[in-house]
């Protein structure tokens, strides 16, 4: 095991490293998205399960999507060499006064990068050693979270225990960034044409082509990784997984339902009022139920809630409808990406 | 337990809800939402500040069921009072006295999402004073860096996008030395929240066994928050991004998003570290080298500025400067200065942003100075302010500028010898550069203008009263913090105690 | 250079990783590939925290059949905060990508020097 997680790692630089050098925007982005795979296994290796699912949904998965997204929209697609300078640009670099300034910001970036990298070896060789149970953060934090949080927390799920109920305060701040992260987006690509014909005009440029093919998988494809989705969703609290990886399968799901069967089929069930339903409903909620919780343990006061019968799907108290909660959030603001990203709207 | 110690949590969770329910709304609705939530939150604030005032100790809140380590927790004391206070009038003023303005600016159908972005701001900077959890105030710093970017970029022109991109480059720099530093301290201490991760630096630093691991820690992390708050000569992207931007943008970004992240590493000295390892390290010898570089060269920029807003943006970078030169002094009066100075500029910054928009307003929407001239007498109200601003920042007695220069001189004499001499060369020469280009521009804008061009206008506080309201109340803020200034330093000194 | 530098492997690769991303983030002109190397960076924090929680011999921390001792599973708080890491990094790259589009729309170049120097052309 140990031989094969070098192997993963050596590849990982060396994919790092092809990025950085290929000349080729498309071909940066495929290997990045191998990049984001094999670390996903490196996880599963390093016994955290959680993490690779969620790697593997956002990272690979729906971060290489909006990779793509992007390069279709700017055309960068099939050129071969789209960081290519125009002509002013070439004068000015061939200028000496500034050849040599770009001579000096790249010896100093790789200076500075190499020095980083020095210190922190220096750290890493005096850090305690790998894989040991000793290490001073095996303490009574992470023991607490294993032995107490079936009792306390009722997730068999350490890690969703952790986050959800003792860490919950971090893990809104997360949804939240998620939240106004998608707030930005909107600022920036929303077109807000009141014309209704020349929008018209424009949605249908953005219809995909029907293709037979896809539509037929797809047909099948698309409720499997809904049920897939929600699956993880609602076993956040018992196995590997919950809302953020959940939330980001479902929202594959429904970027493959718009590829496949364009945007006047999906907008029947998902518009852009539903979107904005959907996530403040269940922001609100999110926020409404963690207040309580945190007002009545900062009062010392009983929260009422049960915890049902750990190892039961509905058990654990708020960790369920939570779960749902952010799961709902991030698949619609996936989605809400892809399409703001496409076409400028939902 | 007393009920006014929920009010940090109140106030915190209140932004993020209005935040929330924003996004649904009309901007007018959005608006008056948002300055209701701003006003509540900052009553709230002034009741821990005089809670805390009167109990004289800090006190700790449970975020959950669970007390630390293991759950997130947030703390109050008088500092964090007197931060969440000062910071949400300011927030409160800026967005009042322009919102002409921002509605001007804004597409009416974004309208909702710059209150949205208003919201989690002040939600995310009442988060980093709060908080007692290094990963929590991660998150948080992440909210502001979005938000921030969003404010800069939501006045849609080629400019803010520019500034935007190379303040998100600089930002995710910033943040992935900060993060970094977080994880390896979590390696070498095991804990999250503050205080245990003291008590077990304490350990640390005391068996001398990982002296070089937390020396590295310390300096990833510091230089990770000096690049997100612009320190000299990370500051490139603050010139378009102060200028281009809506005027209640503006004023917020210069005069509190940048401050949060020195507010955090202050706390991190103060709460993680422990100040006594600081001073015998000498580590921040680093940033009193960049602050005083920072404090001249922010000036001289400014001095060769033609356009009135990039001056000020300037003149932001050398203020930054003031504060990492009191922080790099290595002294505890330093740390009390630079505080002190967060507070000053926060306030004097905000009001120049606002009052220029007023002068360049009757100006026909020019920011130059040939066309300033007389803009004083074409908008009173905004003349007053603005000279009342520039003369705090030069430093004349009775104003908040010059108290935090006498602050900085006296810290500066607790410092090692070599250090007064430089601080007080550098603090005259900046106070002569800023004395330059300030005077410079307040005997510019009260100069007749040679001819009455057609585009110019005057102005009459009548026309818009809750403009010449909230000026007022700058100026009164400015003065309050000048003629107030010693119990306003003992607050400081006994919430920087209590932070140790 | 301390003892422990080959049995921390792991955390070496991580550290490569970050200085790449980072060498990246300052280096590229082009933005797509600045963005890129933003993951990384970010990615590469988070293989330095997994590593942090791993111990050796120890099972992922699901705790079966009720056994609540906890010296049979690795530490769970690095994986909490690289989840939470994990969806901060999406969040900041599809702000990037936007910012992107948007000011590929309007220049029509991804060079970052190009696009500075139109914006300057443009004025005010």
């Amino acid at each position: 095991m140990e031989n094969f997680r070098l192997i993963l790692l050596i590849f990982l630089v060396l994919c790092a490293l092809f990025v950085s050098f290929s000349k080729n925007l498309l071909v940066s982005v495929v290997i990045f998205m191998s990049y984001s795979l094999i670390m996903s296994i490196i996880w599963v290796l390093l016994e955290s399960p959680d993490l690779a699912i969620t790697e593997a949904a956002v990272g690979a998965g729906v971060t290489s999507v909006l990779f793509f997204i992007t390069l279709k929209r700017i055309g960068a697609i099939g050129k071969e060499h789209p960081d290519e300078q125009d002509e002013t640009t070439k004068e000015i670099n061939s200028r000496p006064a500034v050849k040599q300034f770009g001579k000096f910001y790249k010896g100093a970036a790789v200076t500075l990068g190499a020095a980083i990298i020095f210190a922190l070896l220096l750290m890493v060789s005096n850090l305690p050693a790998f894989g040991d149970a000793d290490n001073p953060y095996n303490n009574e934090v992470s023991e607490r979270y294993l032995e107490k949080s079936i009792e306390e927390t009722g997730a068999v799920n350490a890690v969703t225990g952790m986050i959800l109920d003792y860490r919950a305060f971090d893990t809104f701040g997360e949804s939240c960034v998620l939240f106004i992260a998608a707030a930005c987006v909107l600022i920036l690509l929303r077109d807000d044409k009141t014309d209704t014909t020349a929008k018209a005009i424009q949605d249908e440029k953005f219809e995909p082509v029907s293709d037979t093919i896809l539509q037929t998988s797809a047909k099948i494809l698309f409720p499997a990784i809904l049920m897939f989705g929600i699956y993880i969703l609602v076993n956040g609290h018992l196995s590997p997984g919950g809302g953020f990886s959940g939330g980001a399968i479902m929202g594959a799901g429904l970027i493959l339902h718009v590829n496949a069967f364009g945007y006047k089929k999906t907008q029947r069930f998902f518009n852009e009022k539903t979107y904005k339903r959907v996530t403040v409903c269940a922001l609100s909620f999110y926020c409404i139920a963690k207040s309580y919780s945190f007002f009545t343990g900062a009062n010392h006061l009983e929260s009422h809630i049960p915890l049902g019968n750990a190892g039961d799907i509905i058990s654990s108290g708020l960790i369920l409808p939570l779960n749902i909660c952010v799961g709902l959030v991030v698949a619609c603001t996936m989605y809400a990406f892809y399409t703001l990203f496409k076409k400028g709207g939902m | 337990m007393d009920f006014i110690r929920n009010f940090p949590f109140f106030s915190i969770i209140i932004c993020m809800f209005s935040g929330i329910i924003t996004s649904v709304l009309s901007g007018k609705k959005a608006r008056n939402l948002c300055i209701g939530a701003v006003s509540i939150v900052t009553i709230l604030s002034a009741c821990v500040l005089f809670y805390t005032m009167q109990t004289n100790v800090s006190f700790i809140y449970m975020m959950g069921h669970f007390p630390a380590p293991w759950g997130n927790e947030i703390r109050a004391g008088i500092l964090e009072g007197v931060l969440a206070t000062v910071f949400s009038l300011i927030l409160l003023l800026s967005l009042v006295s322009a919102y002409h303005r921002t509605e001007e600016d804004i597409e009416a159908t974004k309208l909702n999402l710059f209150y949205l972005l208003i919201d989690l701001l002040l939600s995310s900077l009442l988060a980093i004073i709060y908080t007692n959890d290094l990963f929590t105030a991660y998150v948080f710093v992440e909210i502001n860096t979005i938000a921030a970017c969003g404010l800069i970029m939501i006045r849609q022109k080629g400019r803010t996008f520019g500034a935007a991109l190379r303040y998100m480059v600089m930002s995710l720099i910033g943040s992935g030395l900060f993060l970094i530093g977080l994880s390896l301290l979590y390696t070498l201490t095991g804990h999250l929240l503050m205080s245990p991760a003291k008590e077990a630096m304490a350990k640390i630093i005391a068996t001398d066994s990982y002296h070089m691991p937390v020396l590295i820690v310390l300096v990833l992390m510091s230089i990770g928050l000096a690049i997100k708050s612009g320190l000299y000569p990370f500051h490139s992207w603050m010139p378009d991004a102060y200028s281009y931007s809506t005027a209640s943008a503006s004023a917020v970004l210069s005069g509190l998003v940048s401050k949060a992240y020195i507010i955090l590493l202050i706390k991190i000295i103060y709460r993680v570290v422990g100040i006594d390892f600081i001073v015998t390290s000498k580590m921040m010898n680093v940033l009193f080298v960049f602050g005083l570089v920072g404090m001249i060269m922010g000036s001289l920029n400014a001095i060769l500025e033609k356009d009135i807003r990039r001056m000020i943006a300037y003149s932001s970078v050398a203020q930054i400067g003031y504060i990492y030169m009191g922080i790099g002094l290595g002294v505890e009066q330093g740390y009390v200065a630079a505080v002190y100075h967060i507070l000053h500029h926060a306030a004097t910054k905000a009001l120049l942003f606002i009052s220029v928009v007023g002068l360049s307003n009757v100006s026909g929407g020019s920011k130059l100075f040939p066309d300033l001239r007389g803009a004083g007498y074409r908008h009173r109200s905004a003349g007053v302010a603005f000279a009342v601003g520039s003369f705090s920042m030069v430093g004349l007695p009775t104003l908040s500028g010059f108290i935090s220069k006498y602050l900085f001189a006296t810290a500066a004499m607790s410092a090692s010898p070599k250090k007064v001499f430089l601080t007080l060369v550098v603090l005259a020469v900046s106070t002569i550069l800023n004395a330059i280009y300030f005077i410079h521009t307040v005997v510019t804008i009260y100069t007749p203008a040679e001819e009455e061009k057609p585009e110019f206008e005057r102005h009459h506080w009548r026309e818009k009263p809750w403009v010449a309201f909230s000026l007022l109340l700058f100026i009164a803020l400015n003065f309050a913090l000048g003629v107030f200034s010693q119990p306003i330093v003992d607050l400081i000194t006994r919430g920087l105690q209590m932070f140790g | 250079m301390g003892s422990n530098l080959l049995v921390n492997y792991e955390s070496v690769t991580a550290v490569i990783l970050f200085g790449i991303g980072f060498t990246n983030l300052l280096l590229q002109k082009n933005l797509i590939k600045k963005i890129i190397g933003l993951n990384i960076m970010d990615t590469a924090v988070y293989l330095l925290l997994a590593t942090q929680g791993y111990i050796e011999g120890r099972m992922a921390p699901i705790i079966v059949n009720g056994n609540t001792d906890p010296s049979l599973y690795i530490n769970p708080v690095p994986s909490g905060l690289v989840l939470t890491g994990i969806v901060v990094s999406v969040s900041v790259s599809a702000l990037m990508l936007a910012l992107t589009i948007r000011l590929y729309k309007r220049y029509h170049t991804l060079n970052l020097d190009e696009i500075l120097r139109h914006i300057q052309k443009e004025g005010h």
